[in-house]
């Protein structure tokens, strides 16, 4: 048994922690908050150059081989660096064409996602705002050899600035709702799919409605089989929601960082604040949250990678534990920073924000510790 | 990152396995499901640790030549953990098992390392740990016990409080003032004490639970001989933070396991349970709290095998080590109010009601879980330690 990272993964943690650092600091951040895009066309080539992009593709599609426990020690970081952008949106999309897709599929996307050269999104949810398969409502109708798609997506991180969309929508009515569920890759600019930029609150995250108003793809639009779509697409969910959780975990990390750095120099009645068991024990809290989200999403990687048993389990319980240990630490780091924590000056809101949109992405606390409630037998 | 086991360790999984469920007696539960040892438990819990001492099944970590097995925490994690999905009974000798025997394989002199661990295992010999003082308790450099030299001989005086098996206890963790002139933690030496010396007494403290496991200790001129020391004169802070260490460490894993039994029967006493005529377990606020448990559980067991990675690698100690015991007693104790809250009105019932749940048996560990954010360091001393240490906040 070994619960750490190897050497490889801690290099990988230093280089992203250093390359973000320099090229995504909170400059970049609020500018890129300040505008739709959301990241820069430089910055994007960077990191495929870094070869993150790719990170978790095999080679034979342009990638760098590396497994999901790769992955979580990059997220860290980059949730650290609150770094805007399609990086996650993108990421999601290419796993389930690597879960899914056939090959032709992955040969014409995933070389061109890890170069770059490609964006893309899963549009998956719906204004019913519901995380299972009953939340599917849009509809795809078989017609002249492909497919009509009619409905409306909501949350979907980067539409616009997505070249293709997978597109989550109902083959088939059926008793079970998990079977009749289909996934189709939709082409940016096909007709009848328009797609509206939503203000969000944290701003370094854009989500789009995106409407299909009987959109015909072709029959090769299809990825994987027909009516039989839940089954990969809630493997890529599961890992996707433990992607998070690290993203979380770097940004809960960070918070604690700055609050402690703070606490330090900060002088009331003639002492550093961090002297006073009022800041201090608050501070010994967050770093109790930080270390055991950190112990669940790492184990939850591990699960997921290994595709153990347990690994629903183990990816709920680290959403439901981390959803609401990022947003406690970021209230905390406010409260700690008092009056300029609370200003938009100060970067601690970005976090703040961060912790509340990701909290309501992929389920809450909430919500995850019922699935945990029924994987435990309940 | 790699949770598979060697072939040896799944070996040993098998084996644990096989002897717990051939020897774990059917009618322990008599005693209770409560992670500290009752009074009327003694004489099975000492059988108990003896068979398991017989068999190989503790002390996996200690050296060979202490009455170990020379292996590493990887084989303890895994004994824990069948211990948990078994409901083991509790070691009853935990104060030596988890701090007393670990801190004498590490200062002792060849002939003490010989002399003491090998019965704290086989529990022929039980431990108490003699720290705490009426006026020293959060603030333990403080203590006031004098040891004064005369010959070969150290004279013991002063009182020890709290001392939780004191009563049954055979051999002490003494901590004693032997240099009143040092800065207060310079002048404290750590003696290993025999209970039997006259000098000695021990008086019962009845707790709020009702039990007496805790105690007064009184020492009047009580002689000690000077190779009853534990790594040298005015070592003895030293020494003493070693113990805690320890116990903060390796008890966390013991302690974890304990949680994990203590929440299975709660789950299986709240689907006995009714509300508004459906069982407990399916009323969506109680799933919720039932879930929170469940998953703060497997915190601490995720927290404490990052700790574990660590030593095993030969590194230090992160701060993923130093949380292991706040986060316990924390869980444990919102369990015990939960295991309270699922009860309505029976709450109010008590140990020897014939309509009491389980006996009355969360009646008494809900009490009991009271002192944990005391016992072992406070609460309020953990955060300190944290917030100085690990996070390197100034002193106050």
């Amino acid at each position: 048994m070994d619960f750490g990272f190897n050497a490889d993964q801690e290099m990988l943690r230093a280089t992203a922690r250093k390359f973000l650092e320099n090229e995504c600091t909170s400059e970049f951040v609020r500018a890129r908050m300040a505008e739709d895009t959301g990241f820069t066309p430089e910055f994007w080539n960077k990191l495929a150059e870094q070869g993150w992009l790719g990170l978790v593709y095999p080679e034979q599609y342009g990638g760098a081989g590396l497994g999901f426990v790769d992955l979580t020690v990059l997220m860290e970081e980059m949730g650290r660096a609150v770094m805007p952008g399609p990086f996650f949106s993108t990421l999601m999309a290419g796993v389930v064409l690597l879960e899914a897709g056939s090959d032709a599929q992955k040969k014409e996307w995933l070389p061109k996602i890890a170069e770059g050269q490609a964006r893309a999104t899963l549009a998956w949810t719906e204004p019913n705002a519901r995380w299972d398969a009953a939340g599917v409502t849009t509809t795809a109708k078989a017609t002249g050899g492909g497919f009509t798609l009619a409905g409306t997506k909501l949350f979907v991180p980067d539409a616009h600035v997505a070249d293709a969309l997978v597109v989550v929508a109902r083959t088939r009515e059926g008793k079970n709702p998990e079977e009749g569920v289909s996934l189709f890759l939709v082409p940016a600019g096909t007709k009848g799919l328009s797609v509206k930029l939503l203000p969000t609150m944290d701003q370094t995250r854009k989500l789009c409605e995106v409407t299909l108003a009987d959109v015909n793809v072709p029959a090769g639009a299809l990825i994987g089989a027909k009516d039989a779509g839940w089954t990969p697409l809630a493997r890529v969910i599961e890992r996707a929601t433990v992607a998070l959780c690290a993203e979380m975990c770097g940004g809960a990390q960070r918070v604690l960082d700055m609050t402690t750095e703070y606490a330090k120099i900060r002088i009331a009645f003639g002492k550093p604040i961090g002297s006073y068991q009022g800041v201090k024990h608050k501070a010994a809290d967050m770093l109790v949250e930080v270390e055991n989200a950190k112990s669940l999403t790492y184990y939850a990687a591990w699960a997921v990678d290994e595709k153990v048993p347990e690994a629903a389990l183990a990816a709920s319980m680290a959403k439901a534990y981390t959803s609401d240990a990022f947003r406690k630490i970021a209230g905390a780091g406010i409260q700690l920073h008092g009056g300029i924590g609370f200003t938009w000056e100060h970067d601690l809101h970005l976090y703040f924000k961060r912790a509340k949109s990701s909290e309501a992405t992929f389920g809450d606390a909430t919500y995850h510790r019922e699935r945990v409630a029924q994987l435990i037998n309940l | 990152m790699d949770f598979t086991l060697t072939p040896d360790q799944e070996a040993l999984r098998k084996r644990v396995r096989a002897w717990l469920s051939a020897n774990i007696p059917d009618d322990w539960k008599k005693f209770g499901l409560s992670e500290v040892p009752r009074p009327e438990a003694y004489d099975f819990l000492r059988k108990w640790q003896k068979a398991l001492h017989d068999a190989g099944f503790i002390g996996l970590t200690w050296p060979k030549e202490s009455g170990g097995q020379g292996l590493t925490f990887v084989e303890e994690m895994v004994l824990q953990e069948e211990m948990a999905l078994q409901k083991a009974p509790p070691v009853l000798n935990i104060l030596g098992v988890g701090m007393a025997g670990p801190t004498i394989v590490a200062y002792g002199t060849e002939e003490q390392k010989k002399r003491y661990p090998a019965k704290i295992l086989s529990c022929e010999e039980i431990w108490c740990q003699g720290y705490s003082e009426p006026n020293s308790g959060s603030d333990l450099a403080s203590l006031q016990t004098r040891a004064v030299k005369d010959g070969e001989y150290w004279v013991i005086n002063g009182q020890k409080v709290w001392t939780s098996l004191a009563h049954i206890a055979d051999w002490m963790m003494l901590l004693a003032r032997t240099d009143p002139a040092a800065p207060k933690h310079k002048g404290i030496t750590y003696f290993l004490l025999d209970m039997k010396l006259p000098g000695v007494t021990v008086k019962p403290l009845k707790q709020i639970t009702g039990d007496a496991e805790f105690n007064e200790v009184f020492f009047d001129n009580v002689r000690v001989h000077e190779s009853q020391i534990l790594g040298g004169v005015n070592n003895g802070w030293a020494v003493g933070l070693t113990t805690l260490m320890y116990e903060r460490l390796a008890l966390g894993f013991g302690l974890q396991v304990r949680l994990r039994i203590t929440l299975e029967s709660l789950i299986d006493m709240a689907k006995r349970m009714e509300k508004h005529g459906r069982s407990m377990t399916k009323d969506p606020v109680m799933r919720q709290k039932l879930a929170t448990l469940w998953i703060d559980t497997e915190a601490l067991k995720y927290t404490g095998a990052r700790a574990v990675t660590k030593l095993l690698r030969g590194e230090l100690p992160g701060p993923e080590a130093s949380t292991g015991k706040m986060g316990w007693v924390d869980t444990h104790q919102r369990l015990q109010e939960l295991a309270m809250e699922i009860q309505g009105p029976y709450a109010m019932l008590g140990r020897g009601a014939d309509v009491a749940v389980d006996n009355g048996v969360w009646q008494y560990s809900f009490l009991r879980s009271r002192a944990n954010s005391i016992e072992g360091g406070t609460t309020e001393i953990q955060k300190n330690i944290i917030g100085e240490r690990v996070l390197g906040l100034p002193k106050g």
